[in-house]
């Protein structure tokens, strides 16, 4: 059973690995969204540290949607989802499996530039370590919700516009909670609470979610 | 022992077939026939749970399919239209994966088995790069390294040689003689003998059956 877990995990990273263009493309369009806001609306440090939490929560939101295309269209079309389908292991095991792998090559590279990007927007330490913290249970959430989406559009030809209106609306209270929780840390409040609701989140989109993706899955396929 | 009772399949509400009926047993080739566009990948997707029926039901064994889906899965081999083949991955990664997925011959040479289907030389090129025909054959490698008594093939035989062929309907063979079943479509004409084979023919109804 575990072995089938990392299997999987296994089989989408040495995937990924051999087509570099899709790991580094979303990560890049988050450095560059990110960049560009200095350019454009000056580099006033008061103005920016007050505006980068969200900046950079809004550009990881979007990062993480051009990702999600690739995550069951290509096993879609050529077959392997299927054959996913047709294992002696549970489903919403196997589709966990593949939603980690998903977060590993867009959710953590994410988190690893953050420090780099906060330079830039003028974040002290205190604030950055809050932006970090939600960074690292908000991405897992954004990851598990996202595939609900793209397990009910992988079958339609353009499921793009129609991924976004699902999934976006569904990540707002991630960013609400997010936003508040690195708002607080700037003035020096604790935030721990904040963090504890996004915590639940999580724990509740990490049980729940893989059975939404694997129902969602035999729908699109039949 | 595959059963199926009374299936039917709706596809954009036209009826494609209607309260079919049919039982396989153990050592039994059944080739499933009839024009393009009749239904027999529907079908076959029915049989294996991909998509459910309009009514009717699946019976492996005398359990319902969807009932127990992990334990049927086991005893289940099934090829599609699609190959499940990762374009990125090499034939040997491919083969890997499924061999680690479906855990019945852990410790089958995984060389020896890409020789077999006619692939020695070419184990570590990515799939991408492999002819239409090498592709199935790489799919098919999977049929010598499973031990499922059910075998679900549709068109197995897309852009395979003769001589593939010849192999395949020989393993077809030994199959069935071992007590599997195998259930295929193929527009060609099997070369196996006949009180080993059984057809089901489909046939078109008339236009006017929507529901």
């Amino acid at each position: 059973m575990f072995k089938a877990f990392s299997q999987v995990v296994s089989k989408e990273l040495k995937g990924a690995f051999r087509r570099q263009s899709d790991i580094l493309n979303p990560i890049w369009f988050f450095i560059i969204v990110v960049t560009l806001f200095p350019l454009g609306i000056g580099t006033d440090p008061a103005l920016l540290k007050r505006i980068a939490p969200g900046i950079i929560w809004v550009a990881a939101l979007l990062a993480a949607l051009l990702s999600f295309e690739r995550l069951f269209k290509d096993d879609f079309i050529d077959g392997s989802l299927e054959q996913l389908m047709l294992t002696r292991y549970p489903l919403p095991w196997l589709v966990s499996a593949k939603v980690f792998a998903h977060w590993l090559l867009t959710g953590l590279p994410v988190l690893l530039v953050s420090p780099l990007l906060a330079t830039f927007l003028a974040l002290d330490v205190e604030t950055y370590w809050a932006l970090f913290l939600t960074l690292l249970i908000g991405t897992p959430i954004l990851s598990l919700l996202g595939a609900i989406g793209v397990a009910l559009t992988v079958g339609l030809r353009k499921g793009g516009i129609l991924l976004s209106l699902i999934m976006l609306p569904l990540s707002i209270p991630i960013l609400i909670f997010s936003t508040m929780a690195i708002d607080a840390a700037a003035y020096g409040q604790s935030y721990s609470g904040l963090l504890a609701l996004l915590g639940a989140m999580l724990v509740a989109s990490i049980t729940l979610s893989p059975f939404a993706i694997a129902a969602s899955l035999r729908v699109s396929v039949s | 022992m595959l059963h199926c009772e009374k299936l039917t399949c709706v596809r954009e509400d036209r009826i494609l077939f209607k309260d079919l009926s049919f039982t396989v047993n153990p050592g039994e080739i059944v080739q499933v026939e009839g024009p393009n566009g009749v239904g027999k990948t529907s079908l076959f997707r029915l049989l294996v749970g991909l998509s459910s029926p309009y009514s009717g039901q699946v019976l492996w064994n005398g359990n319902l399919t969807s009932d127990d889906r992990e334990s049927f899965y086991q005893e289940l081999l099934y090829l599609g239209h699609k190959s499940g083949v990762k374009p990125e991955l090499t034939a040997l990664e491919n083969l890997q994966f499924f061999q680690q997925v479906h855990p019945s011959h852990r410790n089958a040479d995984l060389w020896q088995v890409l020789a077999k289907v006619g692939l020695a030389g070419y184990e570590d090129i990515t799939a991408s790069q492999l002819s239409a025909g090498q592709l199935r054959r790489v799919a098919l490698a999977r049929l010598w390294l499973n031990d499922c008594p059910l075998w679900i093939l549709d068109e197995p035989f897309t852009a395979i040689d003769k001589s593939g062929v010849a192999v395949l309907e020989e393993l077809f063979i030994k199959h069935a003689q071992n007590g599997g079943i195998v259930v295929l479509t193929t527009h060609q004409d099997l070369n196996i003998d006949s009180n080993l084979l059984a057809k089901i023919t489909l046939t078109k109804t008339a236009d006017d059956l929507y529901v």
